[in-house]
């Protein structure tokens, strides 16, 4: 795509700088400074409430920051409609909840967005979105309504609707958090394999196999800082702060 | 649901030996029904007898004895002077006169011919292989042929003054046209009540509490005795108009609240995954928030559609001649007093068929969005 200037450069695609964020007085995103460079896989962890999904909505501007810089795609975030506009077209989004549109089919979930934002003909929307289909393995679903599926073949929808739009960054809330155990793997093997196309990824998720299989970078939040910043490698074998090492000995537990 | 019932009831696989109570045929269905238990046995035989009371003497009244023809209200009452059943003789005479009133009697092809395109108009809405640009064109096409319609003058039509439109045209005129601007502006006006704007939504919830607090009636006399005095003299709407937008605007309070209750019901992940896509607000609000919310809210619409369509009854005090307009005016023909019941009762048939319409509809609808849907 030519509209965006990111991919000429060997900078950063997301840069975040000196971030902070408040609900009210509550003081959730303190000095947040990220980088994630073009197909590299970071997975964000954290416990409850440190502020993962808040910092990764602030990359779309699911919520707005009160300070600091966000440049994603070669864009900055203001308050500008344009440029988060921009920033939304190149920057896919997957939820805990998924999020499917129930009034509209599975097929037609997927081609919203490249027919009404990207202003793709309908025919070539539909072969696009069944490609996509194919490729997280329910083609045979595509003009069922997302209330028929289960959680594990909504949750593929919701990445395929995002893939639909060729974004540059795909950010994930949790992926997996809402699914009945036998489903998650489904899921994951999707994400792995984008991960091994080359997609620049964001992912929040407690999912440490996934993590030490596709991870670039391991992210560590607590109380709304970033802790820790590592290669997985590292990052599981001797994490630095002692907060990580607590984290890690809870979550790896069971 | 009986659907279902019904297919579950087959599958069920039927043991050969022993006989099971009936399930179907009539017989089968009286005993499931009505017969189940001895409470429901008991409420059936109440209503039972409640009907033999009532209905026996209506059907005396409306159908064994009513008179069907007459030449003047005399011959409809008998030598006492009393009236032995329904005389329907008296709308068979004011027929013309209750539908189309004050209409140049020659031209009242036109009003019917009016009327024969809204009906057509609705029943072409329902169905819903239809729906997008070419029913808005049909519709926009049947509004420019009701327009040459009632008004003339051009075609070698002659001209008809709106202060002459009356009886089933103007009432149907009056709802169809009010209920067709007032969705769209109820829908902004829902919008606008939730909008992030504060100034927007300031006058939102202040026009939508004004109107709602202040009765029709009053909105009415407003528009038709109060506004001509504050426009410059010479200048004057028609009144008919004047009704027509006072209608338009107090229906459309009355739908914001209800599109209002079916917005508030959208989850916010719905929201957050059309902006994550980057469908923007409007195409947002088109595509995936409107079509759940309306979807919603149906029958409370239709309550408001079909309370709309019987307000329009209430011109009647700004001295337009709507349908029961016309049916008083017909009420006071000297030839023909004291007809009462009939004629009303004739007007109401009129309205419970256009408003069991609506209600019906209304249910098909439910129907097919809740099908596609769930399971
Ligand atoms: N809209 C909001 N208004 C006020 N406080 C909020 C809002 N959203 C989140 N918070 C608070 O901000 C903090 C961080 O929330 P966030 O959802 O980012 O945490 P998280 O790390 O994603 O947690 P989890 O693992 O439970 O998803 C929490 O304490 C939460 O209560
Ligand atoms: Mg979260």
């Amino acid at each position: 795509m030519a509209e965006s200037n990111a991919s000429d450069a060997d900078g950063p695609i997301i840069a975040m700088r000196h971030v902070h964020k408040w609900f009210g007085d509550f003081h959730v995103l303190k000095d947040i400074n990220l980088e994630v460079g073009k197909g590299e896989r970071v997975v964000v962890c954290g416990p409850s409430g440190s502020g993962k999904s808040t910092m990764i909505r602030c990359v779309n501007r699911l919520e707005e920051h009160q300070q600091g810089q966000i440049i994603v795609a070669g864009i900055e975030l203001t308050a500008d409609l344009k440029n988060v506009e921009a920033i939304r077209r190149e920057v896919g989004m997957v939820f805990q909840q998924f999020n499917l549109f129930p009034h509209l089919t599975v097929l037609e979930n997927l081609t919203l967005a490249p027919i009404w934002v990207r202003k793709m003909p309908k025919r070539d929307a539909d072969e696009l979105a069944r490609l996509y289909l194919e490729r997280v393995r329910i083609p045979e679903q595509a003009d069922k309504y997302p209330g028929q599926l289960s959680g594990g073949q909504q949750q593929r929808v919701a990445i395929a609707r995002s893939l639909c739009m060729k974004p540059e960054i795909m950010l994930f809330d949790e992926p997996t958090s809402a699914l009945d155990p036998e489903m998650i793997k489904e899921v994951l093997d999707v994400m792995i394999e984008l991960a091994e196309e080359g997609m620049t990824m964001v992912c929040v998720t407690h999912e440490m196999g996934f993590a030490r299989t596709v991870a670039d970078t391991m992210v560590f939040m607590d109380q709304g800082e970033i802790v820790e910043r590592a290669p997985p490698a590292e990052f599981f074998a001797n994490p630095k702060s002692e907060r990580t090492r607590l984290f890690l000995s809870q979550i790896l537990a069971h | 649901m009986a659907d279902i019932e019904h297919e579950l009831g087959r599958e069920l696989p039927v043991p050969a030996a022993r006989p099971r109570p009936r399930t179907h045929g009539p017989i089968g269905w009286l005993r499931a029904n009505l017969f189940s238990s001895l409470f429901n046995t008991f409420l059936t035989l109440i209503a039972l007898c409640l009907l033999a009371v009532t209905i026996p003497p209506i059907i005396r009244w409306g159908l064994v004895d009513a008179v069907w023809s007459a030449p003047d209200g005399l011959a409809c009452r008998g030598a006492d002077g009393q009236e032995a059943g329904a005389c329907w003789a008296f709308v068979g005479d004011k027929l013309r006169f209750i539908l189309f009133g004050r209409f140049p009697y020659d031209e009242q092809w036109r009003p019917l011919l009016v009327v024969a395109i809204f009906v057509g108009l609705i029943v072409a809405s329902c169905d819903r292989r239809l729906w997008g640009r070419r029913l808005v064109g049909l519709w926009l096409a049947g509004f420019v042929a009701v327009g040459v319609l009632m008004w003339g003058g051009v075609l070698g039509l002659t001209y008809v003054d709106t202060s002459l439109w009356s009886g089933l045209p103007l009432t149907l005129i009056l709802a169809v046209v009010g209920m067709l601007f007032a969705f769209p502006l109820g829908i902004l006006l829902a919008l606008g009540r939730r909008s992030e704007l504060p100034a927007v939504r300031a006058v939102c919830v202040a026009y939508i509490e004004l109107v709602r607090g202040v009765p029709l009636i009053t909105v009415l006399f407003m528009a038709s005795v109060m506004l001509p005095l504050f426009l410059p003299s010479g200048l004057t709407i028609d009144k008919l108009l004047r009704a027509q937008v006072a209608f338009i605007l107090f229906a459309a309070a009355y739908l914001a609240e209800v599109v209002r209750g079916g917005l508030q019901a959208i989850p916010q992940g719905q929201i957050e995954a059309a902006d994550a896509l980057g469908l923007g607000y409007w195409r947002r609000t088109r595509l995936i928030v409107l079509p759940q919310a309306l979807a919603m809210v149906i029958p409370p619409l239709v309550n408001t559609f079909i309370g709309t369509f019987k307000d329009t009854s209430l011109v009647i005090i700004i001295g337009l001649f709507d349908l029961l307009g016309t049916v008083n005016a017909a009420l006071a023909d000297a030839n023909w007093q004291g007809f009462y019941v009939e004629a009303y009762v004739f007007a109401a048939a009129i309205y419970f068929g256009f408003c069991f319409f609506m209600s019906r509809y209304s249910l098909m609808l439910e129907r097919e969005f809740n099908q596609s849907r769930q399971h």
